[in-house]
């Protein structure tokens, strides 16, 4: 189905599974512990065996010598599979360094070595025997240090001059010109990266995490130079991913290498203090924000500058980019600049581009808005564009940032907001923020396949995969929508790479593209079933497991006969989104308490207000939205790769260095949804929002900070160390 | 360039404004201790899970946790970091929980150990279980069955009167308050961020909501 002209009528519209706040149809699973996850397949695999991963320990270089003689004399060691023993291997497409490292180190605690043993403990206790000598070679590791002569990233090809920026930005009543600095990120999902690989000849089978199952098994295939359809990977529950599980990480590889060495199925998970060097991380960011204004606050120049580094052939962190779309303004100058970094590969993190970005932009209109003597609510009101700044002829599908921001405040009782430093609780200065939440709506081609059998049960299948996000049970409410049945008669199987080629789950943009597939394919099997049933698919009616048009009425089980009918399709996109710019956006708003003597900082309160299309289920939706608020208050207070410069590694890299938000930091969260409906996205009218809820909500922390105590911050994280010599006198 | 058997920088180095961990990551550079090569010494041991013995032949370096998820196949334990940092492993042990990963299984004779898969099943789901599906008290799911038992096992330290942090009467009753709650499940990360949600179904078990 090609989706090219906006959606009118169907039976999606018809609400009576869509929209519900439904319980997730994989809970008793997954609160029963019986959800089944990459490393636990005592189901599918017999006697594997145990892989464990050695990791260079240098971070630019090559492997001099590499001494594996006492590791293969331990106990139980069946195999050791190095670089010097896996056979040619190439790259895959979505990986910027090796897999699997050596003789040449890219980066520090780059897989060097798996050793695969009887047992867990003989392995691990064999990989600490195997003594490596390692030719260093220098490295860069200070974005701050390369910063001026990174070059524009991609040539410059998204890099935006619109109008006479330096001139207006000279010229303006009222200018901020500031540096705002995010650090490096880790997904840190629960769920270690974890692979179960087994061979049946050429044949390989990976139980593996992944959140692009399509992607994944062709880059498993290209890495180890065999053919695409000789890989299976199957995912179909995922311990968290954040974008950190995109791509084929060194534990799928070596656990197919280590399985081929070793000729049994092999397992291999990441250990926690292996993945936040090993794997990817969100880029650190430096970013200077200049705006200029008139007197009334009407902004006329708006320049945003951003500097990150990633590995050679790597790409940056495009902190820039909501900056185009967000605010109006006729001068406009938006750069992305890249260094060579040596540090662990650059990648995707949940809102790539704006989350870090609007951390910084979102700070940058508070201090406008102050400047002008603003309420910055209504500073962001009067730049709001209703068309795509670039080109403006081109509109917006849906924006509601006014609304959101306005509902916002009145929920919020943004109207009790005080100056800066002038509240108090006791021992706490309060302080409220806010910020606007934006992300764009991505649109992936998806399939879906549909059975229906003689009970009247559908069944789905499609490679689309269920992270957390609720996937499974929103596309059964699809599939119960469209044809007509209760959630109880719809089995959703996912994950598999012998099903149809979703959207998989990335950018926001898995919800509406995936149950959009969905929907194709089951237009395509009403038509197959109301055929079956001798009935005019044009005029017939999906309700109460039954088929009529007329007086004419057929069970579902009865019209598909005893083999059951199934249908296959696609959703395919044309060019609405380039024809309307598909974003969807939000308010956060955000309540802080900040100890008056020691600095330590609370937060209170939290709300969104979300705009991002039909909300397919409230219930899993405000979970993705709260969930990103969680992340997104870590990334403000607390979340932070430290970075070794000398050794070019980073420190913390577990969870009592890394720090994330747990149980005490989080205060009650309230989502609300405004009401929306985008016919430009697809059939749904649904848009994205599991990344929309991190979008913005860091800057509304920073901002509540400030309200608190006078204190601006722009070096995230806000730590009380950046607030103690600045705090009001305590008398 | 130079060259080095490992890194130009030694254990106290290391030790010296960052973290003891990246010594012991088995990444091939900090091994300042000769290891031993020898046989596994495997023992005996015999303890219940969820009221069912068991008499496993394991090695002594085998964690709780792993004769849980890799010898009994009981997979409804987490392993999350291995070390003590994330909870994803919490067990209940003779009524009280514990990280799974940080106790060794042989430390375990005779005890009786509840997990996930002794509160409750897909079809028979005990309260708290329940109560996370009503209230989306999860996301993943990886987190889930640790917050689910370290969730059961602090409303019963609530009701023994064992307290917190954060209780403010030491010799006082413990409240039964978000605050409190907060407190105790601190251990637990969910990364996917359902800390609200959770907070809301353990209120409804225990009857504060």
């Amino acid at each position: 189905m090609k989706f090219d002209t906006p959606a009118t009528t169907n039976p999606i519209d018809q609400l009576k599974v869509i929209g519900k706040p439904t319980d997730r149809i994989d809970g008793p699973l997954k609160t029963t512990g019986t959800a089944p996850y990459a490393y636990e397949r005592h189901d599918a695999v017999d006697n594997p065996a145990y892989g464990y991963v050695v990791g260079a320990g240098i971070a630019k270089g090559r492997i001099a010598a590499m001494d594996l003689a006492k590791a293969k004399a331990a106990p139980g060691v069946l195999a050791i599979v190095t670089a010097d023993t896996a056979g040619k291997l190439q790259k895959g497409n979505f990986n910027t360094a090796n897999l699997l490292g050596g003789p040449e180190i890219e980066h520090y605690h780059q897989a060097i070595a798996v050793v695969v043993a009887e047992t867990f403990e003989q392995a691990r206790a064999a990989a600490a025997l195997i003594k490596v000598r390692y030719t260093k070679t220098p490295g860069q590791y200070d974005l701050e240090a390369v910063r001026k002569d990174a070059p524009p990233a991609e040539k410059g090809k998204n890099d935006v001059k619109i109008g006479d920026f330096a001139g207006a930005f000279a010229q303006a009543a009222v200018t901020l010109d500031a540096t705002y600095r995010t650090p490096d990120h880790a997904h840190a999902m629960m769920e270690p990266h974890a692979s179960t690989a087994q061979w049946d000849g050429d044949k390989l089978t990976v139980w593996t995490s992944n959140q692009m199952i399509a992607w994944g098994a062709g880059d498993v295939a290209k890495t180890l130079g065999i053919p695409k359809d000789k890989v299976r990977l199957i995912s179909p529950y995922i311990g968290g991913g954040f974008g950190g599980k995109l791509f084929v990480r060194a534990d799928a590889l070596l656990a197919a290498l280590g399985s081929k060495a070793a000729n049994r199925p092999v397992k291999v998970a990441l250990t926690r203090p292996f993945m936040f060097n090993n794997t990817t991380h969100r880029p650190a960011t430096i970013q200077r924000i200049r705006i200029g204004a008139t007197k009334d606050g009407t902004i006329t120049a708006i320049g945003h500058e951003t500097w990150s580094g990633d590995l050679p052939e790597g790409g940056p962190e495009t902190a820039a980019e909501q900056t185009k779309l967000l605010y109006a303004g006729a001068n406009r100058l938006m750069a992305t600049k890249l260094a060579v970094l040596d540090l662990p590969e650059g990648n995707a993190m949940r809102a790539p581009g704006e989350a870090p970005g609007l951390m910084a932009l979102e700070i940058a209109m508070d201090e406008m808005a102050e400047k002008l003597g603003i309420d910055p609510i209504k500073f962001r009101v009067l730049n709001d564009t209703q068309v795509d700044p670039a080109k403006p002829e081109r509109l917006f599908s849906q924006r509601q940032l006014i609304k959101c921001l306005e509902t916002g405040a009145d929920t919020f009782g943004w109207s009790k907001r005080k100056a800066p430093g002038t509240a108090r609780d006791g021992q706490w200065l309060t302080g409220m923020g806010v910020a606007a939440a934006f992300r764009n709506n991505i649109v992936m081609k998806s399939a879906a396949r549909v059975k229906l059998d003689a009970k009247g049960v559908v069944t789905v299948e499609t490679d689309m995969t269920d992270i957390g996000t609720g996937t499974y049970t929103i596309i059964a409410q699809t599939a119960a929508e469209m044809m007509g049945v209760p959630l109880d008669k719809v089995v959703v199987k996912l994950g598999d790479s012998t099903f149809p080629v979703s959207a998989g789950s990335g950018g926001q943009w898995g919800a509406n593209s995936s149950t959009a597939g969905v929907y194709a394919a089951c237009v395509k099997l009403r038509e197959a079933v109301a055929t079956s049933a001798g009935i005019d698919p044009t005029k017939a009616v999906f309700a109460n497991g039954r088929v009529r048009s007329g007086n004419k009425s057929v069970a579902l089980g009865d019209a598909v006969g005893v083999n059951g009918l199934v249908a296959e399709d696609l959703i395919e996109f044309g060019d609405l989104g380039k024809k309307y710019q598909q974003s969807t956006f939000g308010g956060h708003f955000v309540e802080v308490g900040v100890h008056a003597a020691t600095g330590e900082i609370r937060i209170r309160r939290m709300l969104a207000v979300c705009a991002a299309g039909r909300i397919l289920n409230p219930k899993s939706a405000r979970s993705q939205v709260i969930g990103a608020m969680t992340m997104g208050a870590g990334a403000a207070l607390m979340e932070e790769l430290a970075v070794d410069k000398r050794h070019g590694f980073f420190v913390n890299h577990d969870l009592a260095g890394y720090e994330v938000p747990v149980h005490a930091d989080i205060p009650h969260q309230e989502v609300i949804f405004l009401d929306e409906t985008d016919p430009m996205s697809s059939p749904m009218k649904a848009k994205g929002v599991g990344e929309l809820g991190i979008c913005g909500v860091g800057a509304a922390v920073a901002n509540a900070i400030y309200n608190a105590t006078g204190i601006r911050v722009r070096e995230y994280p806000i730590t009380l160390d950046k607030l103690l010599d600045r705090l009001p006198e305590v008398v | 360039m130079d060259d080095a058997s490992d890194p130009d920088f030694n254990r106290r180095d290391v030790l010296v404004g960052t973290t003891a961990s990246f010594a012991l990551t088995g990444g091939g550079t900090a091994a300042a201790q000769p290891i031993a090569v020898s046989a596994p010494v495997v023992s005996k041991v015999a303890f219940r899970v969820n009221g069912k013995d068991q008499v496993l032949d394991l090695d002594l370096r085998t964690t709780l946790l792993d004769a849980l998820r890799e010898h009994l196949n009981l997979t409804g334990t987490k392993k999350g970091c291995d070390h003590g940092q994330c909870g994803a492993c919490t067990v209940i042990v003779d009524g009280r929980r514990i990280n799974a990963c940080l106790s060794l299984a042989v430390m375990h004779e005779g005890d009786e150990i509840t997990t996930i898969e002794g509160l409750g099943t897909p079809t028979d789901l005990h309260p708290m279980q329940a109560a996370f599906v009503k209230h989306d008290g999860y996301q993943c799911g990886y987190c889930t069955p640790g917050q689910i038992c370290s969730a059961v096992a602090v409303l019963d330290e609530i009701k023994a009167g064992i307290p917190s942090h954060v209780t403010r009467d030491l010799t006082g009753t413990v409240e039964l308050s978000p605050a409190e709650i907060r407190e105790r499940m601190s251990g637990n990360i969910c990364r996917c961020g359902a800390y609200s949600n959770i907070i809301d179904a353990i209120e409804d078990v225990a009857g504060v909501a």
